[in-house]
């Protein structure tokens, strides 16, 4: 681990002139992920500021009727509340499916957001990755690339997104509140929030250098059936090989309203504005909900040891919008 | 054993009872020191280990100034200042036993021959500076093309003189191949099988310290003995100038049988500063350079009767291994034990690569060979239309099939039947792919397990003091499996004392040697150690007791003598044994036991113990996801001393079974001969919530051939087939089957069947 100074950031704007005044600063939350990372040297900060003690641990009602969740809120916390567990189910039934108890405990609702890929090749500073190393090569497009990205991605950089999390906030139009060096504050869509890597793998948000994550504010309760589906290796404690958030709602056998998300295929969460488009109105049916996963996955790339991943992906969204949308 | 007259003990005996640990209270309160937790009398240093970044090639300039002038920095070691060890020597060594003593040099040349292979060694004030200082070290390496990949190098396979445990590579019995030919039921079936990983929790770690030219080492090793050969050997030093402790051991499995760097080096370090050195590898390092299970292609042919009858068997296995050093898992070897049929073919095949050898990992041989074998016996079941425990009671053997020779005892049909009986068994379809509930697919499989019993040398030292407490030393090791509470069983139930009075003592290298843990016979060996000698401190208090004036058996010519209930009894007197020895040896007694290692009734007899695995599956129609929802093992390894750690031992080695069938795999790149999966986050093992319930279920039988208990190994029992069970289950439940092992759900969804989702309303 290299050499590093350390604040702990107790008002604001001591954060922000933390982050300002050093070149190469980072702000550290839960740690879960980025102590991981500075220990083998593949995030190297010279200063961390610690914004563990900043004032943004609640989870306040908005004007809108939504939520806005501070974002130093807890994974654990933020799947406990109860305002979350009975009107965004989906968002808690995601925090509770990602990583383990003890690290969904530290692990903060800023740092989910912004953690980075588990690309094998990414976690070891032998091999090239453009993320990494720009310019290095990509070692996963023909190499073991199992839990790679089959949307979105390109030559220079095949890796995925691991947050449970931001696949549910995607699916209910979450917006990342932000405040850069400034002090000044923006709002953020968070489907706008991760990039896509195009040639330039390495930058993996819009956020600015020393830009905080403040809070995520969930609009107002979206009507109909909430369903996370995480498909993995095993029963717990894996990362997701993919996943689909789906929100449907039905009146009679009329779908009046449907939604869908997928983790594990992509830089960033995945949603189909088309595909869910073409739900509203139809009758429930094997065959619409087919349609739908044919259309989202329709320019998926495979690139070997994730070709899996396409026929998965359908086969998830098929049963995810189905059990989304069964009554009684 | 002994020959004396045994001293009856008719009192309570301690064995067979389902005692907790006597060493569970030490861990879970954190006061069982580990050996990177052990403090040395100077400040320790700490040292951390900086792998190779190429896995074939030579180090071609390696600068090292910035990581000595980080501050804290006290030493950066590299092939070209590390002290001078011998040769790393030929790739086999002369005899089995030398492998486990060879010198094992780190850092003495500039060849990198794996990948991560260590190549420097910084010592500092502080793991982080030595950690940071090793960030700085500059390497230039000549990449040489090295062979990675096992499939790709067939053609270079080659014969080893001899398998792991010095087994024959081939044995050949009649004509398999006149008897495959002509026969027109027949498996002929490739299963591969991936690299392994042990990963105990515990990573190898090691802190060595120096005084005068004697080094004591603090480490986590399941034999003691190894460790100080290799330490000895590499050093170049007498075996009695190292001193080693090993109390608590946060689990082996094998890959803490011999020296590792961090060993080999904290010593060198240390003594080249003068002060202690601790060093462990990290969980990613532990991938590289502490053992692992190679992968292997493994050819089963089975031919039969229309009724089931073998015809014959052929397990032919072809194992990856390292160029540098030799290791050949036996994994066709069970296959010579476990049926009858008249015409049979195993072998084993090498092929050396540039990577790191395979080691030791919990069942070699079986694991990886069971898993495919035991696969074939149900598709030949499947094929014949026969119930699969039907097909193996129709082949069991009257004798060892290959040796010729009675078994000792082998209760296998009784295991499967006496399970199916508890599973449920005959409610298994045999169709595959019939039985849904709900969205999700379920199957039943079922596997045979063997493995050979063992019984090494080992000794051990008992005293007895003025208060009647008792205390046992050995060298042998407690790797998490209960040795310390079943050693403290034998001690009470021999002396007729309560537990509380028996102190055990492991783990050091001062103590009597013993064959350590290994092989399933650290119970058999050290237990059989220290039931002799409690017979010897029998004889010597009993001698003591008629010939010291003021005993109250002084003068008796009685022989019967009893230790029961905290007594002593001869002839019709009795007295308490604390009282006794304070009474007429107030400076205590002591004795030494020993046993042999395996002798006649091993070469007259086949010993194995055996069991049968029984599994329920859940398969998700929609993803394929595979959860076992139900398990029972149901074993026969002779007499059980302790019900309650045999039971941990058996289902863990289910567990295993579960990750070998369903998610183990370390991932090999061709293209860098690096594991590319490194860590415990992607190499997946199972955790809880896929594990359910587990059944156990011992079918006690004495084996009077095996040792003084008539018990037989079962630390590796567990894993023998209980993967095949799983599979089994898998295309039971799908109509499946997977041959290329771990059966991940990819390797599943293109035959799963293409109906859709139902969308209608519940
Ligand atoms: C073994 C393991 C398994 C896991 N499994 C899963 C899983 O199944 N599903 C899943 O979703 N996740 C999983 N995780 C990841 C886990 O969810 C993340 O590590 C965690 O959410 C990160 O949050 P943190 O607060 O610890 O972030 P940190 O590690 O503190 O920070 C992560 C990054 O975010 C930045 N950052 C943090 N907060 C802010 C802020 N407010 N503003 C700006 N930047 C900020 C940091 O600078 C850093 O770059 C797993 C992790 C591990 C170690
Ligand atoms: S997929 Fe991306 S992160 Fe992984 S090796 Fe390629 S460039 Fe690096």
């Amino acid at each position: 681990m290299k050499p590093f100074t350390y604040q702990r950031a107790g008002e604001l704007r001591d954060a922000l002139a933390g982050a300002a005044g050093t070149a190469n600063a980072k702000f550290i939350s839960g740690g879960t992920n980025l102590l991981d990372l500075m220990k083998l040297e593949i995030e190297r900060p010279a200063h961390l500021v610690d914004i563990n003690h900043l004032p943004f641990n609640g989870i306040e009602e908005t004007a809108e009727g939504g939520l806005r969740i501070g974002a130093q809120v807890r994974n654990s916390t933020l799947a406990a509340d109860s305002r979350i567990r009975s009107d965004y189910p989906v968002l808690a039934q995601a925090l509770l499916a990602g990583a383990s108890a003890q690290i969904r405990n530290k692990a903060s609702t800023g740092g989910n957001l912004l953690q980075r890929t588990r690309c094998y090749y990414f976690y070891d500073r032998n091999m090239p990755c453009n993320k990494r190393k720009p310019g290095s090569g990509c070692a996963a497009l023909h190499g073991f690339n199992r839990m790679h990205a089959v949307l979105g991605s390109s030559d220079t950089c095949i890796a995925v997104h691991p947050s449970d999390m931001a696949v549910a906030m995607t699916l209910l139009d979450a917006s990342v509140e932000t405040m850069d060096t400034e002090g000044v504050t923006r709002q953020i869509p968070i489907g706008d929030l991760h990039r896509l890597p195009g040639t330039t793998p390495d930058i993996e948000t819009q956020l600015k250098p020393g830009e905080m994550i403040t809070a995520v504010i969930l609009p107002p309760v979206q009507p109909g059936r909430h369903i996370y589906r995480k498909v993995r290796d095993r029963a717990s404690y894996a990362f997701a090989l993919v996943s689909v958030a789906a929100i449907v709602d039905v009146a009679g056998e009329t779908i009046t309203g449907a939604r869908f998300a997928l983790g594990g295929v992509a830089a960033k969460p995945w949603r189909t504005p088309e595909a869910e488009a073409i739900l509203l109105g139809e009758k429930v049916s094997t065959e619409v909900f087919q349609r739908a996963a044919e259309i989202a996955l329709a320019n998926a790339i495979g690139r070997g040891g994730n070709d899996f991943k396409i026929p998965l992906a359908k086969r998830t969204v098929q049963h995810a919008l189905a059990a989304a949308s069964q009554r009684g | 054993m002994s020959n004396s007259t045994p001293m009856a003990n008719t009192g309570k005996t301690w064995i067979g009872q389902p005692i907790d640990r006597v060493d569970g209270a030490l861990k879970v309160t954190g006061e069982a020191v580990y050996a990177y937790e052990h403090r040395a009398d100077d400040p320790v240093t700490y040292g951390y280990i900086l792998g190779a970044g190429i896995a074939r090639g030579r180090i071609s300039a390696i600068d090292t100034a910035q990581a000595e002038a980080m501050p804290g920095v006290l030493c950066v070691m590299t092939h070209k200042n590390a002290p001078a060890q011998p040769a790393f020597g030929p790739a086999v060594t002369p005899a089995v036993r030398e492998v486990f003593a060879r010198p094992r040099p780190v850092l003495s040349t500039d060849r990198v021959r794996y990948y991560d292979e260590p190549v420097a060694l910084v010592v500092a004030e502080t793991f982080e500076a030595a950690r940071g200082a090793a960030g700085l070290i500059a390497i230039e390496y000549e990449d040489e093309r090295g062979a990675y990949d096992l499939s790709r190098h067939l053609a270079d396979a080659y014969a080893p003189q001899r398998t792991n445990a010095g087994f024959q590579t081939d044995s050949l019995v009649g004509d398999f191949e006149a008897a495959f030919a002509d026969s027109d039921v027949k498996v002929d079936a490739i299963y591969t099988t991936p690299y392994e990983h042990h990963n105990p929790m515990e990573p190898h770690a090691t802190l060595a310290a120096w005084s005068g030219d004697e080094v004591t080492i603090y480490t986590s090793a399941q034999t003691l003995a190894n460790f100080q050969a290799g330490i000895a050997n590499t050093l170049q030093i007498p075996p009695d100038k190292v001193h080693l402790v090993s109390r608590f051991i946060g689990g082996g499995f094998g890959s803490k049988l011999i020296v590792h760097a961090d060993t080999i080096l904290a010593a060198l370090a240390a003594r080249e500063l003068q002060r202690p050195v601790k060093i462990a590898l990290t969980r990613q390092q532990m991938f590289a350079n502490a053992g692992h299970r190679a992968k292997m292609i493994q050819s089963v042919r089975l031919s039969a009767d229309r009724d089931g009858k073998l015809t014959g068997i052929a397990h032919d296995v072809c194992s990856a291994t390292s160029r540098f050093e030799e290791f050949c898992e036996q994994t066709a070897v069970f296959a010579r034990s476990l049926y009858a049929a008249p015409n049979r073919i195993t072998r084993h095949r090498l092929v050396g690569l540039d990577t790191n050898r395979g080691e030791w990992m919990r069942s070699p041989g079986e694991a990886p060979g069971m898993l495919a074998f035991e696969c074939a016996m149900d598709e030949l079941a499947d094929q014949i239309g026969i119930d699969p425990i039907e097909l193996r009671i129709l082949n069991e053997p009257e004798v060892d099939p290959e040796r010729n020779v009675p078994f000792s005892t082998r209760n296998l049909v009784a295991c499967m039947q006496e399970g199916a009986r508890r599973f449920g068994w005959e409610q298994r379809q045999a169709g595959p792919g019939t039985v849904r509930d709900g969205r999700k697919l379920i199957g039943l499989g079922m596997a045979a397990a063997i493995r050979p019993n063992y019984l090494g040398a080992s000794a051990a030292r008992i005293g007895i003091d003025g208060n009647g407490r008792v205390k046992v030393e050995l060298d042998m090791t407690d790797i998490g499996t209960g040795t310390y509470t079943i050693l403290a069983q034998i001690a009470a139930t021999s002396l007729g004392l309560p537990l509380s009075a028996i102190d055990v003592q492991l783990g050091d290298s001062h103590f009597p040697r013993t064959a350590g843990s290994g092989g399933s016979w650290g119970a058999a060996s050290a237990g059989s150690a220290v039931h002799n000698a409690c017979e010897a401190l029998k004889q010597k208090i009993a001698k003591v007791a008629k010939e010291v004036p003021g005993s109250p058996f002084y003068g008796s010519n009685l022989d019967r003598t009893e230790f029961a209930n905290g007594e002593i009894r001869i002839g019709d007197r009795s007295a308490n044994l604390a009282t006794l020895i304070k009474r007429v040896a107030p400076q205590g007694l002591d004795a030494q036991g020993a046993v042999e290692a395996a002798g006649e009734n091993y070469r007259n007899y086949s010993q194995h113990a055996y069991g049968a695995h029984f599994v329920e599956i859940e398969v998700d129609l929609d993803t394929a996801e595979m959860r076992v929802s139900r398990m029972l093992s149901v074993i026969g390894a002779g007499r059980i001393l302790n019900p309650k750690t045999a039971r941990s031992q058996i289902i863990g080695g289910m567990v295993w079974g579960i990750g070998a069938a369903l998610m183990e795999e370390s991932v090999l790149d061709p293209r860098y001969g690096h594991f590319v999966n490194h860590d415990l986050a992607e190499y997946h093992v199972p955790v809880n919530a896929d594990v359910p319930d587990l059944d156990v279920f011992f079918l006690e039988e004495p084996d009077n051939n095996a040792n003084v208990f008539g018990s037989k190994g079962i630390g590796e029992l567990g894993v023998c087939g209980a993967g095949a069970a799983v599979a089994n289950a898998v295309f039971n439940a799908t109509g499946v089957r997977v041959r290329e092992f771990p059966i991940t759900l990819d390797k599943i969804l293109p035959g799963m069947p293409v109906e859709t989702s139902r969308a209608n309303r519940s």
